[in-house]
């Protein structure tokens, strides 16, 4: 039945599939299905590959039935953010500059997946080139919460945490540069994974700040982002940061779950005041279902997170400034004329092009990055920036001297209504407050539902942080608390959720071409 | 450090080579000087013996060998072009007239 497919986790499709209970193809159309009936009203995908995720299904289909061993993933469908480039399928990263652009390539981790043979559903919906925290900043449109539609799923990655919380899809990837994935997991009740920097491979991901994007999983267990974390993970040549070692033990710290003994150390500079009542009440209690599993807890302090949030709103709009600068209409992407200038210049082309194609936050951050970084300001502000990255770093370590992970509401509130916070940049960066410290030290964290706030009945996320290459330490402790949690809730928190209405008009898929909502 | 001003905003978006409008220039120069006023605070903290970090995970000398592999075809690369001639990017003049 389709309905017990897409409600299903990846790893019980990946054990149907494997006993051959249903088909890739079952899967994938079943998953095809729900996007036609609900993405009308989520608005989570950009792009929908039918053609292609059916094909892939039936290479896996006759491959299995031949008798080949496949990967444990194989036929798994998945939705990938529209961050990453796709060969023959429209990547525009939010962008209007990027309508319609087919890369001539695929990102290595689009690379991976289909080399384990998980059909590509299509792309999804985030705010442009990532820069933002609630999907609004998409120049195509928002994205809804499933939860309640006339709140935002977060962001940047709000498209694909909303497609997998409205079981559009079983997994997803997303990026993260400051909590793009780690932020719409906690408010869509779903469960996200920004992996150590270098974990992942970056080739191919278009690029937002390129000494803190990485790419992660997006699910809605733990389980299932260590089967997705285990396949996009690993060294790749092509990208100059990635880490030559192999994946982090995350499937078997999933599957373990245990957290007898470990030391949890709650950062006194995340979760208080500024904090939601309800957020920090489902956090406490989770923090107490871990001391209840037999681990221990420690109180630390990380004074210079109080100027992370400043360091990170410098150094991510310097490094964009510099990386959107290819953005300039001479190889690709969208070339406006000048008006009313006869023969215009190349310099004349490209900043026509350019104040066309962006949105506004990211022509707000190009210049704002430019400032950081023009002479004479340089050392006040990049400069200075970076020194507090330093801190930040000195911070985590002697933390994790006493901890062995550390804890935190992922971010302040719960899912905010569309248009509440657009007017004020400074108020949306607030939402990447607890999220932001870890990548600007590279440092992994993921986000896992920690319950519904009181006040409202929305998702709140716990995010936990482990030293760098120890992601395995987060899906253990992940684990752990999802399993108490669930047998706390008698069931996963999607399941009171409410049901989406099907069949919302706006929406069809198409095989090939450009799909572009209005 | 000062406010910044339009001028200044006009200034960065030509080195930005981006053709902000008037009411463009306006609206931001108000919404970054209130968003400066808030990131200034990074010099608090800045002392000269802390060094700056600008890769978290610092890797040197990463190199491959110099082996020819396989990459993009010319009709791949110009494929997504907004103007392509002989086999090359068409681009607007690049030189002044005189």
């Amino acid at each position: 039945m389709t309905s017990d497919i897409i409600r299903a986790s990846a790893a019980e499709l990946a054990d149907r599939l494997s006993r051959k209970e249903i088909s890739a193809v079952e899967a994938t159309q079943a998953h095809l299905d729900r996007i036609e009936a609900v993405d009308g009203s989520v608005m989570a995908f950009l792009h929908i590959d039918a053609e292609g995720a059916l094909a892939t299904a039936r290479t896996i289909d006759k491959r299995r039935m031949g008798g080949e061993e496949l990967h444990i993933l194989a036929g798994v469908p998945i939705a990938v953010k529209d961050i990453a480039t796709t060969k023959g399928l429209p990547t525009t990263a939010g962008s209007r500059i990027l309508q319609g652009w087919i890369p001539p390539y695929d990102a290595t981790i689009v690379t991976k997946l289909k080399a384990v043979g998980m059909p590509i559903l299509g792309k999804t919906n985030m705010d442009e080139f990532a820069m933002g925290s609630s999907t609004e900043h998409s120049a195509y449109g928002p994205t809804h919460n499933p939860w309640d539609l006339d709140r935002i799923p977060g962001g940047s990655g709000g498209g694909s945490s909303a497609a997998v919380a409205s079981y559009q899809a079983p997994l997803a990837i997303g990026t993260d540069t400051g909590g793009s994935i780690r932020q719409p997991a906690a408010v869509t009740g779903t469960v996200g994974c920004k992996p150590t920097y270098g974990g992942v491979s970056r080739y191919g991901l278009i690029a937002l700040a390129s000494s803190l994007d990485q790419a992660g999983p997006v699910s809605r267990t733990v389980l299932d982002a260590a089967l997705l974390h285990s396949v996009i993970g690993g060294y790749d040549p092509m990208d100059s940061t990635s880490i030559d070692a192999p994946v982090p033990p995350v499937l078997q710290a999933a599957r373990r779950a245990d957290v007898k003994g470990m030391r949890i150390g709650v950062v006194k500079q995340l979760g208080g005041e500024g904090y939601q009542p309800g957020v920090r009440a489902r956090f406490e209690e989770s923090v107490q279902l871990l001391v209840d599993e037999g681990a221990e807890v420690v109180e630390v302090s990380c004074p210079s997170f109080d100027y992370a949030l400043a360091a990170y709103y410098l150094i991510l709009p310097s490094e964009a400034s510099s990386n959107l600068a290819k953005f300039d209409a001479m190889r690709y992407g969208r070339r406006v004329l000048p008006e009313g200038v006869d023969d215009p210049s190349a310099e004349q082309v490209m900043a026509a092009s350019r104040d066309a194609g962006f949105g506004d936050e990211v022509k707000r951050r190009i210049i704002l990055g430019t400032y950081a970084l023009s002479s004479g300001y340089y050392d006040a502000y990049y400069g200075s920036a970076q020194k507090v990255r330093t801190l930040i770093s000195r911070d985590f370590a002697a933390a994790f001297e006493k901890a062995d992970v550390l804890v935190s509401p992922t971010t302040p509130t719960t899912a905010f209504k569309i248009g509440e916070k657009i007017n004020d940049p400074l108020a949306m960066y607030l939402s990447d407050i607890a999220t932001i410290p870890a990548n600007l030290s590279g440092i992994p964290g993921i986000s896992l539902p920690s319950g519904l706030a009181d006040e409202d009945g929305l998702p709140t996320g716990i995010q936990i942080l482990a030293p760098a290459t120890k992601d395995e330490r987060l899906y253990g402790v992940g684990a752990a608390l999802e399993a108490a949690l669930v047998r706390r809730w008698g069931g996963p928190l999607l399941a009171k959720a409410p049901e989406l209405a099907t069949g919302a008009a706006g929406r069809t898929s198409t095989a090939t071409g450009q799909e572009v909502r209005a | 450090m000062s406010a910044i001003s339009r001028d200044d905003v006009a200034h960065l978006a030509m080195l930005a080579r981006i053709d902000l409008s008037d009411a463009e220039l306006d609206k931001m120069s108000g919404e970054l000087a209130i968003i400066l006023e808030s990131v200034a605070r990074v010099s608090e903290v800045a002392t000269d013996d802390v060094p700056p970090t600008s890769h978290p995970l610092p890797l040197t000398n990463v190199t491959r060998l110099d082996v020819v592999r396989p990459s993009l075809s010319a009709e791949e690369a110009l494929a997504a072009a907004p103007a392509s001639e002989q086999q090359r990017f068409s681009v607007p003049r690049i030189l002044d007239e005189d």
